[in-house]
């Protein structure tokens, strides 16, 4: 990650310039469709559906792709379009919840420790460098050993794991633009550390947090997918792609197919978020679009 | 060299006391009453008071703290609720599957990142990079999980060479052997190892492309070394600190991988006891697998560090 890079572009005007390069650049732009087919499936199926996701149909379980069924049906005769087309609210809420909780708190924390440095921004850090030992997979499992498997639970987990993350990447960023001139200029001006990092930290390490934020949030889908798949995330009736997956494992040999749809859905949704980081990232940072 | 290794093996003693104290507050102080969420709401008060002594509930916090961690340095540890085996048993027995899974990953891992890693950046910007890295970019999206499905749908359903899981031993006893051990995690290793590859040939043909730029790599080309010599003895030692950093990190998300993946695999390892524990709301075996887990991941990232000092001689001065 280029920070400094990013950090660099403070200044310079976004605008038009930006929609003009961002509309060229082939991550961005396929990375951007995919992320918004996403989005626009999440918002789509809270007003439609083909079929309501959880509608049992016996008599045509399993039933292969038709016109009346899209990608066909499950061994409880439900619509496997349906149930995945549904299934993206969940990936959307895992992931803009998991990423605000990180986000939210990781910035706090980073720019807490860059403001006031000492002993508190090393305690924190140290903190920070401590929960590697504690990947969102086994943050989860102690959690929902406690209070039972669910949506909440794995939510809180990944977005616990994400709080050390935008920690180290908000601190490191800060601490760049502490150093800068006018944030001295602020502080002769008599402007406190609250008001300077309002008014000039945030604002210059915003580049920086947003791409971390699609990267996270591709990893927060990731996560959930396998805790659901798990029995440990997203509980019935609410359809979720990971438990769909553990569904269509039991019935592999009847029809194949059905391990199928819902893992392209995850590594696409997956894929459209890391190429959109990966665009963002060059097109926010000055010295490697001088390059492209 | 020796305070630069003292100080990391203080941080790595920090780093699991600070740990052990995590997992015990979590996992015996947040609940309250472990006994309760052990046994649920109804739950008889006799049942409760006899699972409450058992477990030592009746102990302060502190003493019950310290006689586990006691416990764990001896190998000495508690019985499991729903096994009623000491857990120190039930795990060595069980990472005598994760971690050759793990170890197996990790080796598929590295020799498919370095391969292609070094041939991309040796291609830098021609098809042969573009097509690498746009495999990689895939790799990275795909669920482990949903890869160890496609695994068995591929080996097990369509050309059926492989059975769709489950695991035979590594003795002749028990009707299995070194070979068919083997075998059998192969292709859940391969399912770990495909992510995990994916991000590390990015880390190597981006470090490898920079110490390329360098000048003692064309002050060794202009001496006459060979383009394969100068990347031999130049380019990959010096490119190795990034690639171990992040290969470090790696081994952590493949231990916690296998939980996932052994479960697709029904594999008998660690992440299949945890996730029987939580089943069963044993919390005696979930305390004690994620600090072996634990343990594991700042295990292998002190060896790193400790690799760091061998590559890099500027690192073992004390104060780095």
């Amino acid at each position: 990650m280029s920070t400094l890079g990013l950090l660099e572009r403070e200044g310079r005007g976004g605008g038009a310039g930006f929609w003009t390069l961002a509309l060229r650049h082939k991550s961005f732009f396929l990375g951007g469709l995919l992320t918004l087919s996403l989005v626009a499936m999440a918002l789509g199926s809270l007003v439609w559906s083909p079929y309501p996701p959880g509608d049992i149909d016996i008599r045509h379980r399993l039933a292969p792709p038709s016109a009346a069924h899209w990608l066909g049906t499950d061994s409880l005769g439900r619509d496997i379009a349906s149930q995945i087309w549904v299934g993206s609210q969940n990936s959307i809420v895992v992931g803009l919840v998991a990423v605000g909780i990180g986000m939210g708190l990781g910035t706090l924390l980073g720019c807490v420790a860059s403001a006031r440095r000492g002993w508190l921004e090393e305690l924190l850090m140290r903190a920070a460098d401590f929960t590697f030992a504690f990947p969102a997979l086994l943050s989860a499992i102690m959690l929902t050993a406690i209070y039972g498997p669910g949506l909440l639970m794995s939510i809180v987990a990944i977005g616990i794991f994400n709080i050390p993350v935008f920690a180290r990447l908000t601190r490191g960023a800060a601490n760049v633009v502490w150093a800068r001139e006018y944030v001295l200029a602020a502080r002769a001006a008599g402007k406190g550390a609250t008001r300077i990092t309002l008014d000039h930290v945030l604002p210059n390490i915003a580049n920086v947090l947003i791409v971390q934020a699609t990267i996270s949030f591709a990893t927060a889908i990731l996560a959930e997918a396998a805790l659901s798949y798990l029995g440990l995330g997203t509980q019935p009736p609410q359809p979720s792609w990971g438990r769909m997956l553990n569904e269509a494992q039991t019935q592999m040999f009847q029809a194949p197919l059905l391990a199928i749809y819902p893992g392209v859905a995850i590594m696409l949704s997956v894929l459209g978020l890391n190429l959109l980081g990966d665009g963002l990232r060059d097109l926010l940072d000055p010295r490697l679009s001088r390059g492209r | 060299m020796l305070p630069a290794l003292l100080k990391r093996l203080l941080t790595f003693a920090a780093t699991l006391a600070v740990a052990s104290a995590l997992v015990f507050a979590v996992l015996e102080l947040l609940p309250g009453n472990a006994a309760q969420v052990i046994l649920g709401d109804s739950a008889t008060p006799e049942s409760l008071a006899a699972l409450e002594a058992r477990l030592g509930l009746d102990q302060p916090p502190l003493a019950r703290y310290v006689d586990w961690v006691g416990g764990l340095l001896q190998g000495r540890t508690a019985n499991s609720l729903s096994y009623d085996t000491p857990t120190a048993e039930l795990i060595a027995e069980r990472l005598q599957v994760t971690l050759p899974l793990a170890g197996l990953a990790m080796v598929l891992t590295a020799a498919v990142a370095l391969a292609l890693g070094v041939y991309a950046a040796s291609q830098h910007n021609r098809l042969g990079d573009v097509g690498v890295m746009a495999a990689s970019q895939i790799g990275i999206a795909i669920p482990n999980f949903w890869f160890a499905i496609l695994l068995i749908l591929l080996f097990a359903v369509q050309l059926q060479w492989v059975g769709a899981g489950g695991f035979p031993g590594w003795t002749d006893n028990e009707g299995g052997g070194a070979w068919a051990g083997l075998q059998a995690l192969l292709l859940p290793a391969l399912s770990l190892a495909v992510v995990q590859a994916a991000i590390l040939t990015r880390v190597t043909r981006s470090a490898v492309l920079e110490v390329m730029r360098e000048d003692f790599v064309r002050t060794a080309r202009a001496k006459g070394l060979t383009r394969a010599q100068t990347l031999r003895r130049h380019v990959l030692r010096n490119a190795m600190i990034p690639i171990l950093t992040v290969a470090g990190l790696q081994f952590g998300n493949l231990i916690t991988g296998t939980i996932v993946v052994e479960n697709v695999f029904v594999l008998p390892g660690i992440g299949r006891l945890v996730f029987q524990a939580i089943a069963n709301r044993d919390l005696v075996v979930v305390r004690d697998v994620v600090m072996v887990l634990v343990a594991v991941v700042v295990l292998v990232n002190l060896v790193v560090d400790l690799l760091y000092l061998l590559i890099d001689p500027r690192l073992r001065r004390a104060d780095t």
